[in-house]
């Protein structure tokens, strides 16, 4: 990151002797550069190793993601290359640490239209292994109007969903067949069956539900679609299960969808491990059959968890809007997976809101707007249960999917009760909630006194009544909110 | 059979100051009520009955009340329910709906089935209310 600088007698450098020239240099950094319009812009989190410059590392950032090598190639010159040098416009350092926030436009031009791989194979395609960093973090992008447009967007969206399936004014309610591995066909089916008619909308196959040996995907689907149809005809009421098609490869998947559909199912599933094209594939094959399709998150706990290096979930929350998926895994606070209540506000304001402003408390860097792009309907899952409901609809609102999988499924009395139990809890809270009760502090009253008579809940509400997961976040924000008083 | 279509199935039927309350949750948010009635309650059927058109301008929740009161009497054995509706940009849909009455008895659905090829149904959902013709469907009459 100290390379010789090659000088011109003057003692200025030499933009084009051979060599190896810093990033700032060769014109990738500008701190009077103004954002267009139509830049995408980056804010990323770094770390630069001893010694480097953090604004040299910031260009650095910005050269490599764009059209950077190590060294001076004179076949620049055959090109507007000003145009295409991603500019990094500003560094800022986050008090307290070794970090700063790097600030990076791109010109549209970079980028193919309607393509997240292409995207991201600009932004996170190499830079995120170079030496000079320690560590780098996508915190958040702002995508410009003109390249939101390029995407289809989910195939139907938070209001067509609610239209499809009849269903107003609640959280959905579902749950993953558990256990998830060993069931056979028919006794997996039972599971459905139980969860929809004792109440619950939906229920989801797990992210490595495929097609093992002891159950292929042709028998669950036949037998969830028997334990569907059954359930709607005990209660009268739409219902689904998440027909989870992620396979090898996409003749694959678009044959088990295609099966899904022939059958009657109103939604599919996929998993975040099949890729970004992939996801977008079936994004326009859900949107031409008229089948919801959920993305479950598998693997990017890898990537979004860690503070200080990889990509933040708000920004895979902005992708997968993008990229059409109609209902994503997002968090849910209270649950046992990672989760920290004011980023995962940033995460379900960026799936569903048209309008998202920049809010450091929430992670939020930078305004984004969806003109009028459909709202992916945000899924809680992971370790929550009946109890929770005050905490949850306080936090993740109305148009969210609660999947209460353990909280269904292992309920004393029963799949069915576990299921009744949670349908309960929703809709009494709903009430309460609409007759102008505080969520947070009368909820549990309501649930309490939706207990007195509904025997699955009280149960519910016994077994666990001391079920938290009260871990530290490893992902916070950087600032934190100030009292008003 | 009770059919758990709307947003308050699973709770005891709703006390008329329950439903009150509901309504004023509407009138607060600026979303207009419509009533609507059926003795087709499939799942798929969206377009149940409109009982008058809805009532943008309704804001006084006794008239709303007096309405549905109408609504029961001249319908005392179809479902009838209750929607709010949001207008605003980005929902422009139902912001809430439930059901008020229900039928006295309420016979429930048959899971008609068509044998397919290598283990496939064709399923198909029948009220068995609707085997008899409109407006006969439910109560003594039926």
């Amino acid at each position: 990151m100290t390379p010789t600088t090659p000088t011109t007698g003057n003692g200025k450098s030499n933009r084009w002797a051979s060599g190896v020239l810093p990033y700032v240099q060769m014109g990738y950094y500008d701190a009077d550069y103004q954002p267009k319009d139509t830049d995408v812009l980056c804010a990323f989190r770094l770390v630069p190793q001893e010694g480097v410059d953090p604004i040299e590392a910031g260009a650095a950032v910005a050269g490599e993601s764009s059209t950077a090598t190590w060294t001076v190639v004179w076949t620049d010159r055959l090109t507007t290359y000003e145009h295409y040098q991603a500019k990094c416009y500003r560094v800022d350092p986050v008090p307290n640490s070794n970090q700063y926030i790097a600030y990076i436009a791109y010109d549209i031009d970079l980028f193919e239209e309607n393509s997240i791989a292409n995207l991201t194979s600009s932004i996170i395609g190499n830079v995120f292994g170079f030496k000079a960093l320690v560590s780098l973090r996508l915190e958040d992008m702002r995508i410009p109007q003109v390249y939101v447009k390029t995407f289809q967007g989910p195939a139907h969206g938070i209001v067509m969903e609610r239209e499809m399936l009849n269903k107003f004014g609640r959280p959905l309610i579902g749950a993953t067949t558990k256990p998830k591995l060993g069931l056979s066909a028919r006794n997996y089916g039972r599971v459905v069956y139980e969860a929809l008619r004792g109440g619950l909308d939906f229920v989801k196959d797990d992210e490595n539900i495929n097609s093992q040996p002891f159950m292929r995907w042709r028998d669950r689907f036949l037998y969830c679609m028997e334990a569907v149809e059954r359930a709607q005809a005990e209660t009268g009421e739409i219902k689904g299960h998440y027909m989870n098609v992620t396979a090898g490869d996409m003749e694959e998947m678009y044959e088990r969808a295609e099966f899904a559909k022939e059958i009657g199912s109103v939604i599919v599933m996929i998993d975040l491990t099949i890729g970004y094209t992939a996801i977008q594939s079936m994004a326009k094959w859900a949107r031409k059959n008229s089948v919801l399709l959920h993305l479950h998150r598998a693997g990017h706990g890898t990537y979004t968890r860690q503070k200080t290096h990889g990509i933040s979930f708000r920004v895979i929350s902005k992708w997968v809007r993008l990229m059409g998926v109609d209902h994503v895994h997002a968090g849910t606070v209270v649950g046992k997976l990672e989760g920290d209540p004011n980023m995962i506000a940033g995460y379900y304001d960026t799936l569903r809101l048209d309008h998202v402003e920049q809010n450091p408390l929430h992670g939020i860097y930078f305004d984004q707007d969806w003109l009028s792009m459909p709202g992916v309907m945000p899924v809680a899952s992971g370790g929550i249960h009946a109890g929770q409901l005050p905490q949850l609809l306080n936090y993740l609102g109305e148009d969210t999917i609660m999947q209460f999988g353990g909280g269904t499924i292992g309920h004393p009395d029963g799949i069915a009760a576990g299921a009744t139990a949670n349908r309960v809890a929703v809709e009494a809270i709903i009430q309460a909630r609409n007759e102008g009760k505080d969520v947070l502090t009368e909820g549990p009253d309501a649930l309490n006194r939706a207990a007195k008579w509904c025997k699955p809940l009280a149960r519910a509400l016994e077994v666990w009544k001391d079920i938290s997961f009260d871990y530290t976040s490893t992902d916070t924000p950087d600032v934190v909110a100030t009292p008003s008083s | 059979m009770h059919i758990t279509q709307g947003t308050f199935s699973y709770l005891p039927a709703l006390s008329d100051d329950e439903i009150r309350a509901q309504v004023e949750y509407a009138l607060d948010r600026g979303f207009p009520i419509s009533i609507e009635y059926t003795d087709d309650p499939h799942p798929r059927n969206v377009y149940w009955e409109m009982y008058g058109s809805p009532l943008f301008d309704e804001k006084n929740g006794d008239n709303i009340m007096a309405t549905l009161d109408e609504a029961r009497a001249e319908f005392p054995e179809h479902y009838i329910k209750i929607n709010a509706y949001d207008r605003s940009l980005g929902r422009q849909t139902t912001a809430l709906s439930f059901i008020v009455q229900r039928p006295s008895h309420e016979p429930g659905f048959a899971l008609d089935r068509t044998d397919g090829p290598d283990r496939q149904q064709r399923y198909s959902l029948r009220s068995y209310a609707t085997d008899r013709p409109k407006g006969k469907r439910y109560g003594p009459t039926a």
